[in-house]
């Protein structure tokens, strides 16, 4: 009687304990995403009254109801194409030379660890080797291309790692097959590895292009903070990009520029979502395929 | 005949030529890498250098008054670090609850459906820049802290740390839940047979089965939580100071680099160049919790 009586409140104990661990794991995850409900709503009721056609038309200016986004638009569509036209070949190359040629000796493992590594390393630092080599050291200046450069060595891990994968998936029938037809290892890379990982590099390179367009503290490193009231025509030109221009404006004391801020804010989301939306295309119109 | 042969036998040692150039190509993309290594180290030491040429370096490590651009002038790099250390642990006593939650829910609880719904929405999290993470916290976060806390400063460190911890937690989320899903089926069905429930099967099996990979995402969250810059630079101030109070303004390693790169200081300066002997203590930083990370990762990886 008595054990039966304890074995009944244990077993309560432990049905109360699981449910216990139910509703913490429940609220972690609502934690984030409540978090991200408010973060996206705080940013479009402040900066939805600013948003029109004015802001995405003007250069920044100190009274709020006459200032744009323009200068760092444009500033932002400049150092991503760049970015992308010298990223892209890089990183494709070294991901095809360390799965399809590399050697397995000690200088293809330091290649990969340091790819590891320098994907950790945090953005400012990128910022400070960009003002230090580009800016100076080159004498670049302050300038797209400075910035295009550093941007670029930010991202190349992540391209790297991306395409790599993406080559993995290849099997490896398809390049046995090609081989035994006596292809050479380029023909075999060029013909057959690559047409077949290309949609999984693109994904990978749209979505590290996308955290290239939101990368600030770099950014300001190399561009500074200035009032750029033109429209950069050439890669040597000074330049702004949004993520500093909405930075300069939460900064500034008048609670107007918040507003305005926030209008970046929301431009910024906008190509972002795009972006993602791009590279989540390809890759279920990829994935179709494969079936 | 013979000419054919001989047209042969150069196209062949062309085509070897390309091959031969090709792979020489691709090999240099990817050294690029660690020449990109090299240069961060060359520039942070090279730049570095120069400062403790006029800064004792035992002044930087252990002076507590950091006030390079007011006279007189201390180059102590200890308050920087404080505030760095006093973000990062109100960071990571968000991300590290909320993140295994999150993935304890996903890998355990939530329906196949459920967890093909959330995941995208916890990516969307990771994708977020994080100059808007910073607009957040000092337009939404600050003004609430200041309902509970009414002498708090509206630059503070407890804002950007909490808001850094909701940046960080889809890292902690992601990188804990690929851990336990990696735990065998018939691990938990083999617990499940002698009459373990749920929690126990999660709390006794899954968790002590995935360690290796929810403490490596651990380290590298304090990684991330000592990088950041844009939710301090915005939110947590610019006053350097050693304090515990989380209520204060402060300012982290990486919030003076942005001050001072906004242009506060001459370009040039003693001032300036501080920005490269506190990038250097934050890249090592950073460099050894990484590879800490790693060690931990590799060390207790348990293939099943």
């Amino acid at each position: 009687m008595m054990a039966k009586r304890l074995g009944r409140k244990r077993h309560v104990v432990r049905k109360i304990k699981g449910i216990l661990l139910y509703c913490l794991c429940l609220i972690g995850i609502m934690i984030s995403l409540v978090s991200l409900i408010i973060l996206l709503y705080d940013a479009f009721t402040d900066g939805l009254p600013w948003l029109d056609f004015q802001f995405l038309t003007s250069f920044p200016s100190r009274f709020p109801e006459q200032a744009g986004i323009l200068a760092a638009l444009f500033g932002s569509i400049w150092v991503v194409s760049l970015v992308a036209i010298i990223s892209f070949p890089l990183g494709v190359g070294a991901a095809l030379y360390l799965e399809e040629y590399a050697p397995q000796n000690w200088l293809t493992s330091f290649i990969q660890l340091n790819i590891a590594n320098l994907a950790g390393v945090p953005s400012i630092v990128y910022g400070i080797l960009g003002l230090g080599l580009f800016v100076e050291a080159l004498a670049l200046g302050r300038s797209i291309l400075a910035g295009a450069l550093t941007m670029t060595l930010l991202i190349l891990p992540v391209i790297i790692i991306a395409s790599r994968e993406a080559i993995r998936s290849v099997p490896q029938a398809y390049r046995a097959g090609a081989y035994a037809l006596g292809a050479t290892r380029w023909q075999v890379t060029r013909r057959i590895v690559l047409p077949q990982a290309l949609p999984g590099m693109l994904t990978g390179a749209i979505l590290a292009l996308s955290r290239a367009i939101g990368e600030t503290a770099p950014m300001i490193a190399i561009a500074a903070l200035v009032y750029i009231r033109f429209v950069p025509t050439g890669p040597l030109d000074r330049f702004t990009v949004m993520p500093i221009q909405i930075f300069n404006w939460v900064n500034l004391p008048q609670h107007e520029f918040r507003g305005l801020a926030a209008a970046g804010i929301m431009v910024l989301l906008a190509i972002l979502l795009g972006m993602n939306s791009i590279a989540i295309f390809i890759r279920n119109r990829y994935q179709k395929r494969a079936k | 005949m013979n000419t054919s042969t001989h047209t042969r036998e150069s196209r062949k040692r062309l085509r070897r030529l390309q091959e031969w150039i090709i792979e020489k190509l691709l090999f240099v993309s990817a050294v690029i890498s660690v020449f990109t290594t090299l240069a961060i180290l060359g520039v942070l030491f090279f730049e570095a250098i120069d400062f403790f040429g006029q800064v004792s370096i035992v002044e930087f490590f252990t002076e507590t008054r950091w006030t390079p651009l007011f006279k007189p002038q201390y180059f102590g790099i200890l308050p920087l670090v404080g505030g760095t250390v006093l973000v990062t642990i109100i960071a990571l006593s968000v991300a590290v609850p909320v993140g295994l939650g999150s993935a304890i829910f996903l890998s355990e609880y939530a329906p196949e459906r459920l967890r093909r719904i959330v995941k995208p929405i916890l990516e969307i999290l990771a994708g977020v820049p994080t100059v808007v993470y910073g607009y957040f916290a000092l337009t939404f976060v600050t003004p609430v802290l200041q309902n509970f806390f009414p002498q708090m400063i509206v630059f503070n460190a407890l804002s950007a740390g909490l808001v850094m911890g909701i940046m960080i937690v889809p890292m902690v989320s992601s990188l804990s839940e690929d851990a336990m899903l990696a735990v065998p089926q018939s691990f938990r069905q083999g617990a499940y047979a002698l009459g373990a429930q749920k929690h126990e099967v999660i709390l006794r099996i899954v968790l002590p089965s995935a360690l290796s990979g929810i403490v490596a995402s651990f380290i590298l969250a304090i990684s991330r939580a000592i990088g950041e810059t844009m939710i301090v630079s915005i939110a947590a101030g610019s006053t350097p100071k050693l304090t515990i109070n989380p209520l204060e303004s402060i300012q982290t390693m990486t919030g003076y680099i942005t001050q001072i790169s906004l242009g506060e200081a001459p370009f040039g300066s003693l001032e300036y160049r501080t920005i490269f002997s506190v990038g250097l203590t934050l890249f090592l930083i950073v460099l050894v919790v990484n590879l800490i990370g790693q060690w931990v990762a590799k060390r207790y990886w348990r293939r099943y």
